[in-house]
């Protein structure tokens, strides 16, 4: 059974919302999908860049008061 | 009957909150409302920030450590048997030697540890400083290295944010020192597509990196390491050959979260702000052990650490909470063998790193001395 699970890295400078999500996918397991909310906007680049170059899935980016909500699927 | 606070983790972290609570709840620990109890996994304490220096030979072995008991406040009760088991339901501990302990108030601070098992052929292939040991050897393997490819891998999660820059910076001045530069490449490799996760240091890094010749290699995410062929490869299916290879292992949170079931990869779910475990009241979690997206760095603990004492000490004294965290992290940067910088920011504070200058550098050597007034909560 696959499993959402949600990273609220709104604020977070460092490491980031995106090595947030890397060390998260680490954790789950194949279908599994992580929700990541950033204050970056430039997550809402990053995320779907990095996943394109590792095949994992971006589910969609939306935008939401004062954050970015990005869901990813681990593929691999 | 006696408040029991129990304190399991000797690191920084922990012997902050210890040496803080002896501070703020002396009547109390005087006349016996209140024990004071500190598990941990061994009687010495560690600077762990040193063991940068190791592998270049600029720190001795022995101004790393401390005696944990030396330490420590005399009015806590210490004892090296580390808990293997935590039950937050019946507020119960299990420790190694079989005993069990229970508490009012729990403070959660066993840290992190490196896991170069986690990735195929790299407890073989590669070379750290995150151990005493890992340093030891990384520093016997500069001895003898005469020139060639070296790799800075870097991985994710990993704690002390700023040291993959330190070290890069710091083993290139090593290497023209000995004078196998010319000789060497050296390549660094990050997670994701910018030089550091703080975006003003990558920024600042990109110029740096280029007047020194150093090469990057952005999106790398370890697969694995190859000893016999001497290569690495990464999940976006690049492979870098390598003479040296030197690695940020990632790193989880320890055994006994896991085995509580208290968090992914042993990383408490806690609350940013009140530094409570979620879910509870009396349990709270401090240092590289919470799953807050910040910097696993001694700065965090240190402030996490100042926070959750003066929160205890209200509730205790006074039945009242005292503060909230506001994410603050400051970190020394060594910028090369003389010089320096620092970065600090919270949740509400972006970073912005200053110029490097020799000063700070010698700030940072000093607060390698000072480092043991933190950890007594003197500073």
């Amino acid at each position: 059974m696959t499993e959402r699970v949600t990273i609220d890295a709104r604020g977070a400078f460092c490491p980031g919302p995106l090595m947030e999500l890397i060390a998260a996918l680490k954790t789950r397991k194949i279908g599994d999908e992580v929700e990541v909310w950033s204050s970056d906007k430039g997550s809402a680049v990053d995320i779907p860049e990095w996943c394109k170059k590792v095949k994992h899935e971006c589910l969609g980016v939306n935008e939401q008061p004062g954050y970015w909500s990005v869901l990813v699927r681990k593929a691999k | 009957m006696s408040k029991q606070i129990l304190i399991i983790g000797g690191g920084l972290a922990g012997t902050i909150v210890a040496n803080g609570l002896c501070r703020q709840l002396g009547q109390e620990l005087s006349n016996g409302s209140v024990t004071l109890t500190m598990l941990s996994a061994t009687d010495k304490h560690m600077y762990q920030p040193g063991l940068l220096y190791v592998p270049f030979g600029k720190i001795r072995e022995s101004e790393l450590f401390r005696d944990q008991r030396k330490v420590l406040d005399r009015r806590v009760a210490f004892s090296v048997d580390p808990a293997t088991h935590i039950c937050v339901n019946s507020k119960r501990i299990t420790t190694q030697s079989g005993k069990t302990l229970s508490y009012d108030y729990l403070v959660i601070a066993t840290g992190s540890r490196i896991r170069p098992d986690l990735v195929p052929g790299m407890s073989d292939g590669a070379h750290w400083f995150y151990d005493l040991d890992g340093a030891r050897k990384m520093r016997d393997a500069l001895n003898v290295f005469q020139g060639g490819k070296v790799v800075v891998n870097v991985n994710a999660p990993h704690k002390c944010p700023v040291a993959p820059i330190e070290v890069t910076l710091m083993l290139r001045e090593f290497l023209a020192s000995k004078g196998v530069l010319e000789k060497s490449e050296i390549t660094y490799t990050y997670p994701i597509g910018r030089l550091h996760s703080l975006e003003p240091l990558a920024n600042w890094a990109v110029p740096e990196f280029q007047r020194l010749g150093i090469k990057a290699e952005l999106f790398f995410n370890t697969k694995q390491v190859n000893p016999a062929d001497k290569t690495i490869t990464s999940e976006e299916d690049v492979t870098l050959p390598y003479d040296l290879l030197i690695t940020i292992p990632p790193h989880t949170g320890q055994q006994v979260v896991m085995d509580s079931k208290l968090g992914d990869a042993g990383w408490v779910a806690t609350n940013k702000q009140t530094l409570l475990r979620d879910g509870s009241d009396d349990v709270f979690v401090v240092g590289d052990t919470t799953n807050i997206p910040i910097s696993k760095a001694g700065s965090t603990a240190h402030f996490e650490a100042d926070t959750s004492v003066d929160n205890l000490a209200s509730l205790i004294k006074e039945k009242r909470w005292s503060r909230v965290y506001d994410g603050k992290v400051f970190c020394f940067m060594e910028t090369g063998m003389t010089t320096g910088t620092y970065v600090w920011f919270n949740y509400n504070t972006p970073p912005n790193p200053g110029p490097p200058s020799q000063a700070i550098h010698w700030l940072k050597l000093g607060y390698n001395r000072l480092y043991w007034l933190s950890a007594r909560g003197l500073l």
